[in-house]
């Protein structure tokens, strides 16, 4: 580049450097503008959700002690209990952890450590597909072979019940944990491995004495992942929970968790009682929010 | 005693794998075993008929409008957004609050987006229940995933990309779309990708937000189903198993095609941008 001679150019050059730094700010500006996007969002919705939930019992007189322990939902006669719901959800979450998690912990363990390279390599991927495979179609398997498989089994007069529920949520949670944990697993340094057996330690018990330890952060994802699918599922549920209005006893119980009642009534509600579905969103909100934070305490202590 | 233990989990362990590849491939077994028959040119180009034998190219329709609106509007912005928490901001404050909203976005089920979107988006903003008010939900549903997977990409740009850029003395934003951002493009990409897959398999949001009709939408601002509500009402409604597998193969295969093109995609371009 020439220096320049003569006023003219330098006026040419000073212009388009200033374009060139009005650019520079403003599309800083735009960045800046996008990443705040995500905290608007969040703030909308969580604004939106609790506003309209929280009306029935700050604007309306309604007890919230009454809406959270209160037994009976009939909108026509202004009850809205959500305990059964409630109670439907929690068993429904622990069920689906309690066969899930191991399972697919194991199948992890299995692929990563055991299985031989070519198995790992078809078995692998297929179940990361799987993973990806909308939740309505484990709910139209659920409803075409799980449910009358219980009710023959267990002689029901309907086979959709809390077990149904438990079911298709351990399958969907599976390939969701088997596939994060597969990845924290082989994370482990070969080292690890290598200086386990080198003292003697078994194959099995380098896995599950060091291994698996070594890999607990993954893991814990990999749980609380799969987890959050479950919870916040609701389609798939819809077609196998039954939709009963009852506290559970049973485990062949028909039940409605609290996402299926939102989906539910939400198309033909209106009024206090669309707030109420609101307000069984911010429940199911606060759940998943302390579940959360259950978890990352247990990672924590573990961790120790 | 130990080889007994080391036996006994050993045996769990195949046990419990064999399970689940059972327990998987029966699901996508009974799915093709049940839908195939249905499964015709007609059945998927052809229009629906509520009287049963009809298509579904409307869900079809219906499934690319959200796909092509949301990623319209997620993508820019979602890059956007990750540049300046990785190029631009100073860590501090500010990004901690971003970083965290962006964290809680990813664990909010898809029934409280469905909820906000219905009070929000059709009736708030009167977009009413339709595939403009759907669109929008789902543009929250992936921001974060565009987010954060074009924030990892741009970690694995090296550092000497940006100052021999620098020096050579190009402005930041030059460095940034001749530079920084088609080497990180394969990882972008894949996250756009893993969108598509989210927006295909949702279903309770679109629910609440564009409604049920079945039929052909005029335009983005009319009510219509996806393929995932199609599946779910046609169970729900009729118990029309046979349908739902049929719509449940077409989704199976569009996941795959995704996955597929998302592996090919990333390998193509890390080779392209390893010469």
């Amino acid at each position: 580049m020439s220096i320049p001679t003569n006023n003219k150019q330098v006026v040419v050059i000073d212009k388009a450097n200033k374009r060139k730094y009005m650019l520079e700010k403003m599309s800083s500006r735009i960045f800046l503008i996008c990443a705040l996007l995500s905290v608007l969002t969040l703030v909308l919705i969580i604004g939106f959700v609790f506003y309209k939930g929280a009306h029935p019992f700050v604007a309306e007189g309604y007890s919230f002690i009454d809406f959270i322990f209160g037994k009976d939902w009939v909108p026509s006669e202004d009850k809205f209990g959500i305990f059964p719901m409630i109670v439907a959800s929690i068993f429904a979450t622990i069920g689906a952890l309690i066969i899930g998690v191991p399972i697919g912990l194991f199948t992890s363990i299995f692929l990563a450590e055991i299985a031989s390279k070519r198995v790992a390599k078809i078995i692998s991927p297929a179940i990361q597909l799987l993973a990806g495979i909308p939740s309505v179609l484990y709910g139209v398997f659920g409803l075409a072979i799980i449910v009358p498989f219980l009710q023959n089994t267990f002689g029901l007069v309907k086979g959709q019940s809390l077990l149904a529920v438990i079911l298709v949520l351990a399958i969907m949670m599976l390939p969701t944990i088997v596939t994060v944990a597969e990845t924290a697993i082989r994370a482990v340094p070969q080292t690890y491995r290598e200086g386990s057996l080198a003292l003697g330690v078994s194959h099995i018990g380098t896995i599950f004495k060091v291994i698996v330890p070594a890999a607990k952060s993954g893991i814990m994802t990999a749980i609380v992942l799969g987890l959050g699918r479950a919870i916040g599922e609701t389609m798939a549920v819809i077609l196998v929970a039954g939709n009963s209005l009852i506290v559970p006893t049973s485990l062949t119980d028909s039940v409605r968790p609290l996402t299926t009642n939102i989906a539910l009534e939400m198309g033909y509600a209106f009024g206090t009682h669309q707030d109420m579905l609101f307000a069984t969103g911010i429940v199911l909100f606060s759940f998943i929010l302390i579940l959360n934070f259950v978890l990352a305490k247990i990672s924590a202590k573990g961790g120790n | 005693m130990i080889q007994l233990k080391d036996k006994l989990l050993r045996g769990l362990l195949w046990i419990s794998a064999f399970l689940s590849v059972a327990v998987l491939v029966m699901i996508v077994g009974f799915i093709f075993y049940k839908g195939i028959n249905l499964i015709s040119f007609s059945f998927i180009f052809g229009d629906y008929s509520p009287t049963g034998g009809g298509g579904i190219w409307p869900m079809i329709v219906t499934t690319i409008y959200t796909i092509l609106i949301s990623l319209i509007i997620a993508t820019p912005i979602g890059i956007f957004a990750a540049v300046y928490l990785q190029e631009y901001a100073k860590q501090g404050r500010l990004v901690r609050t971003i970083r965290f909203a962006t964290e809680s976005l990813t664990g909010i089920p898809s029934i409280i987006y469905g909820l906000f979107g219905a009070v929000f988006f059709v009736t708030t903003l009167k977009l009413g229940m339709s595939i403009i008010a759907a669109s929008l939900t789902l543009t929250i549903i992936v921001l974060p995933v565009i987010i954060r997977t074009t924030e990892e990409a741009l970690k694995t740009v090296p550092l000497s990309y940006r100052e021999g850029s620098l020096a050579l003395g190009t402005t930041k934003l030059q460095t940034l779309y001749k530079v920084i951002l088609p080497s990180a493009m394969p990882g972008v990409l894949s996250g756009i990708i893993l969108s598509i897959g989210r927006i295909v398999g949702e279903s309770a949001a679109i629910f609440l937000t564009a409604g049920t009709v079945a039929a052909m939408p005029d335009s983005i601002f009319s009510s219509a189903r996806t393929l995932t509500v199609h599946a779910y009402l046609v169970t729900q409604e009729s118990g029309d198993i046979e349908l739902a597998a049929a719509v449940g193969i077409v989704l199976i295969v569009i996941i795959l095609v995704i996955n597929l093109s998302a592996t090919f995609i990333s390998k193509k371009l890390n080779r392209a941008t390893n010469k």
